[in-house]
């Protein structure tokens, strides 16, 4: 099998980012919240990356704001991803009411954009991680819910799980023996462009001042923390502003090789 | 009934039952769920009396069915009530914002839609080729920045690297058109970054789909120029998806406007939004949040509606 | 061979033709597509290019007009058009031959129409934009051409839009916008393969006479010696992009020399002998079936049995209700009324409410063994789970079972560990037919098994069907829309019509005169391998509807 450049380039710059999150505190050479320097210092040997707002080691942060980032992230998406995925399979699988009663339901979340539900919902609910998640993960099992179920219908209709049915299967063996390897590798690929949606999600939800608060801080949180250094012309904003943007690039260009091998995936041991 | 009109009243009715359910979830979700706007309010200090006091003035003792029916029956009469935080007529507020985020957003969308159409086109057409690999690999990378992302980079370039900008848009009211039009251009720019990669790359979609139809190919072995084929049987049958394409990324817009005024400090309606998120201010965010969720239904069913009357096959039907 | 004279219209010299796959996530194939073919057409006749799919066929049909579908590329040989060479020919000069010198017919007109558009102004585009004749001239010839063809309304059949049209006459609309701009040559790529086979003899007459009256020559291209038998003063035998015989009509089908084209020549003589009357495995009832929420009824008081070991064969065009049958007699979709009973017990209309013998017994083999079997399963999988499901087989013994089934296929050792996709067309069905027999079902339904594959192929399947049937006493309800393969596998065989059976008995009885109407329709439009069939059936018509 032959990986083109761009997937390795991103699979080696996301496992980079998780690496540093799960190893921050061993990694970062300043603690999180305690002031090391001047206001806004540009780059430096002793501050890499400069400092904030209130003179924090901004490269510090940085690997602690990737590590509530990406957890809040991977939380929400893997959230999103049982939860839709499952129900998206029930309701192919079952069809009748149970479709119905799903399908419109998720119709209804989704005629309205996500961040207005989430403004809406959040106008009302404490500012927690746990809700955060709940939030996040719940509005996007939406799309996986369709994407899965959309799936599971294509596959359904085939000859050969017609022929497991009159063999007098059970539904579980329909379900994960004939179905589900054949759904895999899209909902691998969804998985990887759910994570990039929440990454996003979570840093604007923060930015607006509705994400992770104070002391902690994400790399949204920070972006909002530094912004008005801009006008100042200290680049302090950038740097978080650069991670995200790198995190969901290096993200995307896997899901794309991901994605980009599904047609192919016909069969065979390739896979 | 011609069968166009009669599927046309059927999306738009089914539109507005969906308005009306959103209605009901943004009303009752709010409600039903942990917190009490009271509490909200007079905060964790708030004494039991005052507490009850003020539930009382606000009505939330009423159940909740009867209170979504006042405030549904006001709200179509235009009466969004009074915001708690501040006791301004929410009606009033909004006017002038609902037109300043207007004014953004459209600004945008006339840069944006002749634009993702073009380079649509060009990278429909050089399919493969550099152009296209071009275009495509640039969009990839701003489809992968959050909006206010995108924004600080525009910022960044705009006034420190290259010096042309100033990084906030204030409008007044009484600014002419154009001391306008100068005050968003970053803004803009901003929106048109966001909304434009999507809107082409679906646009690009669309255009290769049709060309790739077997009548594409009768056309070709007929000899035709590439303009006759692109102009008389491509096109044709091209513009309902890319019309869709455009009126269901303007929807992207409402999200974005929202994260691209927080930004500005631009005074419209998205940031009177998060404000009053913020400020847990409940009937605002209600009144708000519907007008969102009412934009953006409003283009969905519009992008469905144009789907229906441009398909031959409802038009002349057997 | 002959050498081509020189003026031909059309030569093609050592033409060879290349491709390059590009599979995703695989590294780029190069494909020989045709290689060193050499032909010529001359004017006003028309050569038949016939092979099984992968021949080339299509490829070179195309390359007429010196296109190239995808990443097609002629990369060798010259192809002369009217004296010129055209391999080379620059976009300006492609564009000044095709739909001028060379038009073209393809299999799917529905699909080549402009949606978006009235069939007259596609049917005189060409006309026009080439300067041949104006717009009221080419309009003129247009109507004149959709009465040639026996189109419904000339006058005003141009107005409609394809999609308010049939399939039958899409082609033959198809053949009108072709003929129009009085080209030299006219491909046809298949012109009436998708057509039921009573709507194909239709097209193709209407397409023999326009050739006739016009004197344009024409590429035909089929994959069908009957049909194009029928239309070609010469025919060319292709097979994986190589010339197999050249030469006319009359010698290829009377006298053929190669061995592959006295294959394609015999195919569907298979001769079997009628079995005699038994008492039933399975009899269908009165039954009635409609499909959820509608109130019409697909099939209507069907009556039918089918003895242990025998076949019966339910012949129909599309609509018939021949497979909706299958789904009735399978349990996926329960009857309205009647009565199905199975080796003496009566079957449950619902799937849920079979047992687990009723299940076994009554096997089924699937049009397309591409999608009926799992693409993630192993040929020991898929053949094996039946066995470990209905008889507890396990391990090493179900595995010796699954190898004793691919011998009994045809297909012997190497293929238990291999995927679906790593099977031929013909094998993917035999592991189909060996997953029934893992069953060791008493009846198999089989849902127009052979009708996907090509003929030689198709063969094989049917011969192995028959050697199954006289090893296991197994019996089959075969369900199919070509009668040649009815004849070479019938015991008894039924008739289908909009849903009722029309004419059901043993295959003697059923294939022999006096026919009602539909079943000699029916009969008499299936192609036979011989010249002159088309005209006397042309002919047997005209004087009924005369005598009418």
């Amino acid at each position: 099998m032959r990986i083109p450049l761009s997937a390795l380039v991103g699979m080696f710059l996301t496992a980079s980012f998780v690496f540093m999150a799960v190893f921050a505190q061993l990694l970062a050479p300043y603690p999180i919240d305690s002031a090391v320097g001047g206001v806004w210092e540009g780059p430096s040997a002793t501050h890499w990356l400069g400092t904030d707002t209130i003179g924090r080691d901004i490269f510090s942060r940085l690997i602690y704001g990737g590590q509530i980032t990406i957890f809040v992230a991977l939380a929400s998406s893997l959230l999103a991803f049982s939860t839709g995925a499952f129900l998206g399979f029930l309701a192919a699988v079952r069809g009748g009411w149970v479709d119905q009663v799903l399908s419109r339901a998720v119709d209804l979340v989704m005629a309205i954009p996500s961040l207005i539900v989430a403004l809406v919902v959040l106008s009302v609910l404490p500012l927690n991680l746990t809700v955060l998640i709940l939030v996040i993960g719940l509005l996007d099992s939406t799309r996986v819910f369709r994407l899965s179920r959309a799936v599971a219908v294509d596959i359904a209709v085939m000859d050969y799980v017609e022929a497991a049915k009159l063999r007098g299967e059970r539904q579980s063996w329909v379900i994960f023996r004939e179905i589900l390897p054949n759904a895999l590798t899209p909902l691998v690929a969804e998985f990887g462009l759910r994570f990039i949606f929440a990454v996003l999600f979570i840093s604007t939800l923060s930015f607006l001042g509705l994400g992770i608060q104070p002391p902690l801080a994400d790399w949204g949180g920070m972006v909002k923390e530094n912004k008005d250094g801009l006008i100042y012309g200290k680049s302090a904003a950038m740097m978080p502003a650069m991670a995200i943007a790198a995190l969901a690039i290096s993200v995307n260009l896997v899901a794309d090789w991901v994605l980009s091998r599904t047609s192919s995936l016909k069969g065979g041991r390739g896979a | 009934m011609h069968p166009v009109l009669k599927l046309v009243i059927q999306r738009v009715a089914l539109g507005l039952v969906l308005l009306l359910a959103v209605s009901v979830v943004i009303f009752l979700g709010t409600e039903a769920l942990p917190g009490d706007t009271a509490q909200a309010i007079l905060g964790q200090s708030a004494t039991p009396v005052s507490l009850a006091n003020l539930r009382e003035k606000l009505g939330l003792n009423e159940p909740a069915l009867s209170r979504y029916l006042t405030w549904l029956w006001a709200a179509l009469h235009g009466d969004l009530g009074v915001a708690l935080t501040n006791g301004v007529d929410i009606a009033t507020a909004i006017g002038q914002r609902l037109g300043n985020t207007l004014f953004l957003a459209s600004a945008a969308a006339v840069i944006a839609v002749p634009l993702a159409i073009i380079l649509g086109l060009v990278a429909a057409r050089y399919n493969g080729r550099w152009p296209d690999k071009l275009i495509s690999g640039i969009t990839l990378t701003t489809i992968s920045l959050p909006e206010f992302v995108a924004a600080y980079f525009v910022i960044y370039l705009l006034t420190q690297v290259i010096p042309i900008f100033q990084p906030v848009a204030m409008v007044f009211p009484g600014m002419g058109f154009w001391e306008r039009l100068h005050a968003v251009a970053l803004p803009v720019i901003v929106l048109v970054m966001v909304v434009l990669a999507h809107m082409m790359r679906m646009t690009r979609a669309a255009i290769l789909n049709v060309m790739q139809s077997a009548y594409i190919e009768t056309a070709e072995l007929k000899g035709l120029t590439p303009m006759q084929v692109i102009w008389r049987h491509a096109f044709p049958n091209a513009v309902a998806p890319i019309v869709a394409v455009v009126i269901l990324n303007l929807a992207y817009l409402v999200v974005g406007v929202v994260v691209v005024e927080v930004v500005f400090g631009y005074n419209a309606l998205g940031q009177y939004l998060v404000d009053h998120v913020t400020k847990r201010d409940l009937p605002v965010v209600q009144a708000v949040g519907l007008i969102f969720a009412a934009v953006y239904i409003g283009l969905n069913i519009l992008a469905d509606v144009i789907s229906i009357v441009s398909n031959p096959r409802l038009r002349h039907p057997k | 061979m002959p050498d081509p004279a020189v003026g031909s219209l059309l030569e093609f010299k050592d033409l060879r033709i290349e491709a390059t796959a590009y599979p995703p996530g695989e590294p780029p194939r190069h494909l020989l597509l045709v290689d060193g073919v050499s032909v010529a057409v001359e004017r006003g006749q028309v050569l038949g290019l016939i092979g099984e799919s992968g021949a080339g066929k299509s490829t070179i049909g195309l390359s007429a007009m010196a296109y190239g579908r995808g990443g097609v590329r002629l990369t060798g040989g010259q192809i002369v058009l009217n004296g010129r060479e055209i391999r080379n020919a620059d976009a300006g000069g492609l564009r000044a031959l095709r739909g001028r010198e060379v038009t073209y017919v393809s299999q799917s007109a529905a699909a080549s129409f402009n949606p978006a558009k009235r069939l007259m102004e596609q049917v005189i585009e060409t006309s026009v934009s080439h300067g041949v004749m104006t717009k009221n001239q080419a309009g003129a010839r247009a109507v004149d051409l959709f009465r040639q063809l026996g189109l419904p309304d000339p006058e005003s059949f141009g107005l409609r839009y394809p999609h308010q049209v049939s399939g039958g006459q899409l082609q033959r609309a198809m053949t009108a916008m072709a003929l129009c701009p009085r080209p030299d040559l006219v491909i046809f790529d298949e012109p009436t393969t998708a057509l039921d086979v009573t709507t194909q003899i239709e097209v193709l007459a209407a397409i023999k006479l326009a050739i006739a009256q016009t004197g344009v020559a024409a590429l035909y291209i089929t994959h069908d010696l009957a049909v194009v038998a029928q239309v070609a003063d010469h025919i060319l035998v292709l097979r994986h992009g190589r010339k197999v015989e050249y030469g006319t009509t009359d010698q290829i089908i009377n006298d053929p020399r190669e061995e592959y084209t006295r294959a394609l020549v015999s195919v569907r003589s298979i001769q079997h002998a009628e079995k005699a009357e038994a008492p039933p495995v399975l009899t269908v009832a009165n039954v009635t079936a409609r499909y959820r929420g509608t109130t019409f009824d697909v099939l209507k008081n069907v009556n039918l049995a089918v003895a242990p070991g025998q076949t019966l064969a339910i012949v129909g065009e599309s609509g018939s209700g021949k497979s909706t049958l299958a789904r009735v007699i399978t349990g996926l979709l329960p009857a309205a009324t009647g009565r199905i009973t199975f080796a003496g017990r009566t079957l449950s209309g619902d799937l849920a409410g079979r047992s687990k013998d009723d299940l076994r017994e009554l096997q089924m083999i699937y049009q397309m063994a591409d999608t009926a079997m799992n693409p993630r399963q192993t040929v020991g999988t898929i053949i094996g789970r039946p066995l470990e499901f209905y008889f507890g087989l396990k391990g090493e013994a179900r595995r010796k079972r699954v190898q004793d089934l691919l011998d009994q296929i045809e297909m012997g050792k190497g293929y238990i560990d291999r995927y679906p996709a790593e099977l031929s067309g013909g094998q993917k069905q035999r592991v189909c037919i060996a997953r029934a027999l893992a069953a060791e079902p008493r009846l198999i339904i089989c849902d127009e098994v052979t009708s996907a594959l090509d003929p030689l192929v198709a063969d094989g399947i049917l011969k192995l069907l028959l050697n199954l049937q006289a090893e296991a006493k197994v019996a089959y309800l075969f369900i199919t829309h070509d009668i040649a393969t009815v004849r070479a596998i019938a015991d008894r065989i039924a008739v289908m019509f909009k849903g009722q059976v029309v004419r059901y008995g043993p295959k003697s009885d059923v294939l022999a005169p006096p026919f009602d109407d539909y079943t000699d329709l029916l009969l008499s439009s299936v192609p036979e391998m011989r010249l002159g069939w088309l005209e006397e059936v042309i002919a047997g018509r005209k004087m009924e509807s005369a005598g009418n």
